[in-house]
């Protein structure tokens, strides 16, 4: 059976999606199966095979498929296939017909943009992730989702502007627009670099990220944090393998959105942190640039999609359930969903790499080329990141929405299709922790490397109990701020004083640094704006309606200038 | 019959005109109208393929052998004009019927038509025609019928707009007469591919050069050059809607199309750009124009004001890749004329459908509209993607060659203008698909979708926006043959 390019399955899928509104059962068959049909597409896909195209005297690559991509393929249409499970419910009042059309589309693109073979059939895919994935932020309707959804589509858009001007910069330097190995010289490259750093959410250009995804629909957050972030780390990892400045950025990444974390509360917005901190080891991995690294940056994001997924479905079902998801407002709810907390955490122990479930299996890679590439004081700096993982991802998530102080809200269970979509995601959290072979057979490259040693296990280990141990010790003290029975709305900000001892220190430096970088870019614009008005508002110089007389004396200049010239 | 295609392409709209007048009735003058702009469509089409199987085409009018008499030459470059011309007057004359019943008073509608047409034909006849004074005769024809048609519009002010325009217009064909006179003084002839032997001889008379400063300020005017542009925001925003889609569309390329004509191939590109400097008295103006309108439009409280600012602002890249003095760069200006036609004519069509609907093209008129009016938005929604130069759309394609062109030059900082002068384009499109798309509909009352009259021929540009993104290969093979044509010049 020869196959076809993967996006089009979903394409096609998406295009019949609003013709079956009327008929939800005929839909979700029709949901369910486009990511098996796409499964079944892309197994009979080989290494090398290659689909191009010929555009404006252009030869494109639309598909170029090897080890790197097809791992990609093959994570996506896993995302896409859970996702699809989780939002099957969705009905008319939740715009069911936009929310899956975006979605089916949204991770179409993510496939079409994995599988791009030169930079303009990326540019292309990489719009189309912004235009497809906002629609799963403005359906949620709320004022502040449709703001900050077109917030994060104008970022979006600059970044693919700007990988187009890096492209055509780069093309008109090689002649080549092969979307490959660039090495971090010249403007090319950096326009294209900045361009997936914005995707990628690097440390000042990441506030798209946590500004967007805790305003997207419950279902729809969970496609968002699959697809956009991980185009971007697969992307760097394509071209920009091995180069030092990424190590640092990762690192950066890694550290600085803890603190963020620890003081938010809302728990989509923290784990939106936390997707930040994630990325961070990834890009981290992706600097190192040995063969080790870059496998243990694939796989880890393989496995993000997998346990970030999961916590975001486990909080998205809390939301739908309850409609809220600030720390201060919930608690108690194990009592009522506790197939839902379970869940929870499962995918919290993953996110927080105990051993046996997935994140142990790639960060410790990660860790391990770090350390055999003697980046001696990175190490720390990523241990200290983990350490803060177990802290705000692993305990804070479900032990403020589940445990903690009872909120008194006695709720149900999600509909089926979500407990079947994260059960399906805590099994595979399980299954890669316990057999990381699966996972490993998958990877670029030979995999030679045995997660399981005593090192590994206890190094992780002793970073739990050390993290387990600091919280005890909050509790102890009734620093820990849940602790106290009287919180109610007062939990964000005595929280923000019971963090306070070790996070104004490090965070106030951070967001000292993020808030005057904001300030000055906000001040130009407003200051550029105001000028802009000035001249072209409505009543501006440029824009008023001039008598006849002035638009002749125009033309008299000109001619008068003209003439002048030649003549002279 | 087929030897007599060049001349049928004016004929047929020229003739009709009067039987509108006669016709009386506003429903078979629009019949007569869409049958005559139909029929100048075929004939565009049938000439543009025989153009580009057999080379140029040379008609003696009345067999008159050129130079004496005159001639209509047709060569890839014109061929292309007279498709783009006779394409949106197709389009616009079958959305017209609906609209302009709306938009014009019953008894006034045959006069209506009967302006049309002769606007129509004043446009193919300066595209088509060989002979400089020919040009000038069919521009005062289409310039005329053009006044009369914007002071059709409903607002009173209409009537002032159509006379700013008058003026500003008659001092234009002022300046190219002037400027036609004082070569054929110089010359003794009128042909242009005579013109474009006999001129090397005089290039160094100071006669030439007034001459040439004459014509370049004429066509600018015409063509809404920035700073000379200012008679055109008020004409496009006080016209009735057809009227707006059709002119936007069609009368400022047909004057990019003279220009590129007269400084190119009549006067050649060595003397354009060698001798008169051409391209950098036009860069700077054609770059003001980009980011200055631009920036205009995304002020405007009007949607089709602020698209006509969006026109100023869009005639700054034609003129742009004219000033790049390249190949690339006139492939760039010839397909955007295409392009251009295609996103502009459907844009003005949809806020005609909202007219037809609302009464009002005032952004805040617009709240609501995604929901109640799908069709229209939606075809506003991909016109727009198209003008902010989205890929899959001819705007895409325009941006993509006009890009390659200044990075041909090597200068990075205009294509890094022209790629922020989108982003100012996705500002002020996004200004009305927000207040479309997310503010509620005000007030109860039934405010339906469009009519399809109205849908159909909107949506007919749309898809070709769409198309010829996706499939620009041919388009942009015809527009490379169109800029070699130029930089050759008429004589070879």
């Amino acid at each position: 059976m020869s196959s076809i390019p993967p996006f089009l399955i979903f394409f096609a899928g998406a295009l019949l999606v609003p013709f079956l509104r009327d008929v939800p059962r005929l839909r979700m068959a029709w949901l369910v199966l486009i990511p098996i049909f796409g499964a079944l597409n892309i197994w009979g896909i080989e290494e090398g095979y290659e689909v191009q195209y010929r555009l404006m005297g252009l030869t494109l690559t639309v598909v170029r498929a090897d080890t790197l991509s097809l791992l990609f393929g093959y994570l996506f249409h896993l995302g896409a296939f859970i996702a699809i499970i989780y939002s099957l419910h969705l009905g008319r009042r939740d715009n069911a017909t936009v929310q899956h059309t975006a979605a089916v589309v949204y991770a179409g693109s993510a496939l079409g943009a994995v599988f791009a073979g030169d930079f303009i059939t990326l540019f292309v895919f990489w719009e189309l992730l912004a235009v497809s994935s906002v629609f799963l932020i403005w359906t949620r309707g709320v004022r502040s989702a449709i703001r900050s959804g077109t917030r994060y589509l104008l970022v979006q858009v600059v970044s693919g502007v700007t990988l187009l001007a890096g492209a055509m910069v780069h093309w008109h330097q090689t002649g080549s627009l092969a979307f490959g190995e660039m090495g971090l010289e010249g403007l090319a490259a950096w326009l294209v670099f900045l361009a997936f750093g914005v995707k990628a959410a690097f440390p000042l250009v990441h506030s798209w990220l946590v500004d967007a995804y805790p305003e997207g629909t419950p279902t729809g957050t969970v496609f968002l944090s699959a697809f956009t972030t991980k185009v971007a780390v697969y992307a760097l990892a394509r071209s920009f393998a091995g180069e030092d400045i990424l190590i640092y950025v990762g690192a950066v990444m890694a550290c600085f959105p803890i603190f963020y974390a620890v003081i938010e509360n809302d728990l989509r917005r923290t784990l939106s942190y936390s997707m930040i901190n994630q990325i961070g080891f990834m890009v981290c991995g992706i600097g190192v640039g040995t063969t080790l690294a870059v496998q243990g940056a694939v796989a880890h994001a393989f496995n993000d999609v997998l346990f970030k997924g999961l916590l975001f479905m486990s909080m998205g079902s809390v939301m739908y359930m309850t409609g809220k998801t600030k720390a201060s407002e919930l608690g108690g709810l194990y009592r009522t969903m506790p197939v839902t907390a379970t869940l929870c955490i499962i995918g919290a122990l993953s996110i927080s790499a105990v051993p046996f479930f997935n994140a142990f299996v790639s960060k410790s890679m990660i860790m391990s080329a770090l350390l055999e590439e003697h980046k001696n004081w990175i190490w720390p700096v990523m241990l200290f990141a983990s350490a803060g993982v177990v802290e705000h991802a692993g305990i804070k998530i479900p032990y403020f929405a589940f445990f903690a102080h009872d909120s008194g809200i006695r709720t149900r269970e999600p509909p089926p299709n979500m407990l079947v979509a994260m059960g399906i995601g805590a099994l595979l959290c399980l299954a890669i922790g316990i057999r990381p072979e699966l996972l490993y057979g998958l990877l670029p490259g030979e995999v030679d490397y045995n997660v399981y040693t005593l090192t590994h296990a206890l190094t992780q280990l002793q970073l739990l109990c050390f993290a387990i141990a600091a919280v005890a010790a909050f509790h102890l003290w009734k620093i820990y701020p849940a602790e106290i029975p009287s919180v109610n709305l007062d939990v964000d900000w005595l929280y923000r004083r019971a963090g306070a001892r070790v996070t104004r220190f490090v965070g106030g430096a951070a967001a000292a640094v993020d808030g005057v970088f904001r300030g000055v870019v906000l001040n130009a614009v407003r200051g550029g704006i105001r000028g802009a008005f000035r001249a072209h508002g409505p009543r501006g110089v440029l824009a008023r309606t001039w008598p006849a007389g002035s638009m002749v004396l125009w033309v008299s200049i000109l001619l008068t200038a003209f003439l002048f010239l030649q003549l002279l | 019959m087929s030897a007599h295609l060049p001349v049928l392409q004016v004929v047929v709209p020229l003739l009709a005109a009067p039987f509108c007048l006669f016709l009386r009735r506003g429903r078979a003058a629009w019949g007569l109208a869409v049958l005559a702009s139909l029929a100048s469509w075929v004939i565009a089409l049938a000439l543009l393929r025989r153009v580009l199987a057999e080379g140029v085409l040379s008609y003696a009018i009345g067999d008159w052998v050129p130079p004496i008499g005159i001639e209509y030459r047709v060569d890839v470059v014109n061929a292309w004009v007279l498709l783009i011309v006779s394409t949106i007057g197709a389009a616009v004359s079958l959305y017209a019927g609906t609209s302009v019943e709306r938009e014009v008073e019953a008894p006034r509608i045959p006069l209506f038509y009967a302006a049309y047409l002769l606007c129509l034909s004043g446009l193919l006849g300066i595209t088509i025609t060989g002979d400089v004074f020919n040009v000038f005769v069919f521009l005062e024809i289409s310039s005329l019928s053009a006044y009369a048609l914007i002071a059709l519009g409903q607002a009173r002010r209409a009537l002032t707009s159509a006379f700013r325009y008058l003026i500003m217009g008659s001092v234009g064909a002022t300046f190219i007469v002037i400027g036609i006179g004082l070569l054929y003084v110089m010359t003794g002839t009128l042909n242009m591919a005579d013109l474009a032997q006999l001129l090397p001889g005089v290039w160094d008379s100071n006669t030439v050069k007034v001459a040439y400063g004459f014509l370049a300020v004429g066509f600018c005017l015409k063509l809404a050059l920035f700073p000379l542009h200012l008679w055109l925001p008020n004409a496009y925003t006080y016209a009735p809607s057809a009227v707006t889609a059709f002119m936007a569309s069609t009368a400022t390329k047909v004057a990019v199309y003279m220009l590129l004509r007269f400084f190119l191939s009549i006067f050649g590109a060595p003397f354009s750009f060698g001798v008169m400097a051409l391209d950098r008295v036009l860069l700077p103006l054609a770059l003001v124009a980009i980011v200055s309108m631009s920036l205009v439009a995304v002020f405007q409280v009007n949607a089709k004001r602020l698209l006509a600012y969006s026109s100023v602002a869009q005639i700054g890249y034609m003129i742009l890749g004219l000033s790049f003095a390249t190949a690339t760069g006139l492939t760039a200006t010839v397909l955007h004329l295409f392009n251009h036609a295609l996103m502009k004519g459907a844009l003005f069509m949809a806020l005609g459908c909202v007219m037809y609907r609302v009464g009002s093209v005032h952004i805040n008129a617009m709240a609501g509209l995604g929901r109640r009016m799908p069709w229209t938005m939606g075809a506003f929604v991909v016109g727009g993607l198209s003008l902010v130069g989205v890929p899959l759309t001819v705007g895409f394609v325009s941006k993509w060659y006009l890009i390659l062109a200044a990075l041909e030059r090597g200068w990075w900082p205009v294509a890094v203008l022209v790629l922020l002068a989108s982003l100012l384009a996705l500002v002020y499109v996004w200004r009305v698909v927000e207040v479309a798309y997310f503010r509620e509909f005000p007030g109860e009352e039934e405010t339906r979708e469009a009519p399809w009259t109205l849908l159909g021929p909107t949506w007919a540009l749309v898809a070709l926006n769409l198309y010829f993104g996706i499939d620009a290969a041919r388009t942009a093979d015809i527009a490379r043959r169109a800029a070699e044509v130029l930089m050759a010049g008429i004589g070879s």
